[in-house]
């Protein structure tokens, strides 16, 4: 088994409430001079065949049309 | 005219979707998700709610559902399919409409009467609905964000694929070009964030929505 994480997170350009509201939070804390904050999803896992990791990327872990993908084998 | 709904682990809306079928068009069903065989109706509601708990994204599991297979056949066989909210999440992750449905830009949960217009959609579905005509439908949802890129956007409103838009000054969820529903391209799956089924009855004031669902029952004679 080959242990793996994936790191998605939400397409350049598309608007990411999240990150801005954990943007907009940042000051009151006293934490100066932090911008372009992007929230996404972080999924670990252990396959057995990790070079069938892509496809599962592309058909359920992310939706291509609106997140980027980046699996780290680990 | 016979409608099958489909019932995840997690739909909620399932029951009000089922009386707006038997309203317009006198009969219906509730069609179990491990169900491989729609059992021969003419058409699919897929409904609103927290399909397996909304794990991942919204859709994105429940659209694996053996019954899903079954949808996609009888859309690609032409027969009507109507996804409302959680149902519209689901028809687009399975690709079966275009685009996507994100986080509210608010962040916030959303439930509030508000007012679609017709936007003059070449859908069979949606004959009788005249561009700009007012439907006073509920919405509620987290996640109804519409966005798709710019170059689809201009593509399905070329193809006459935008079925409804949040009145000016109403859109709830940052939705682009204030779209509310689109069709496919054929023009017989339709999927809209508001509730048609939950506007049905004059106990909840508009009954607005049994329009949507006489259409397609039209349609599909």
């Amino acid at each position: 088994m080959a242990k793996a994480r994936v790191l998605i997170r939400p397409k350049e350009g598309i608007l990411d409430p999240q990150g801005k509201a954990v943007e907009r939070a940042l000051p009151a804390l006293g934490f100066e001079g932090i911008g372009h904050v992007h929230v996404g999803r972080m999924v670990e896992l252990e396959a057995e065949s990790p070079e069938r990791l892509g496809e599962l990327c592309e058909k359920l872990l992310a939706n291509p049309l609106i997140e980027d993908y980046e699996i780290q084998t680990l | 005219m016979i409608w099958g709904v489909l019932q995840f682990p997690g739909s909620c809306d399932e029951r009000d979707a089922l009386h707006a079928c038997t309203l317009a068009s006198g009969e219906a069903r509730l069609i179990w998700h491990e169900e491989r065989d729609l059992g021969g109706v003419d058409g699919v509601v897929v409904p609103g709610g927290f399909s397996y708990g909304d794990y991942l994204r919204a859709g994105a599991i429940a659209r694996f559902s053996p019954a899903m297979e079954a949808v996609a056949a009888l859309a690609a066989a032409g027969g009507p399919v109507l996804g409302i909210c959680n149902g519209f999440q689901v028809l687009c992750e399975a690709g079966l409409l275009p685009g996507a449905l994100l986080l509210n830009e608010s962040m916030r949960f959303v439930c509030r009467q508000v007012d679609l217009l017709g936007a003059g959609s070449s859908s069979p579905f949606l004959v009788g609905i005249e561009p700009g005509e007012r439907l006073s439908i509920p919405a509620k949802h987290g996640e109804g964000r519409y966005y798709a890129p710019e170059e689809t956007l201009d593509e399905i409103e070329g193809n006459g694929q935008v079925a409804f838009r949040y009145s000016p000054g109403q859109n709830p969820n940052g939705s682009v070009r204030d779209i509310a529903g689109v069709t496919n391209e054929a023009g017989n799956v339709l999927g809209l964030m508001p509730h048609p089924e939950h506007a049905v009855d004059p106990l909840t004031d508009s009954t607005d929505g049994l329009r949507i669902f006489e259409a397609m029952g039209r349609f599909a004679r």
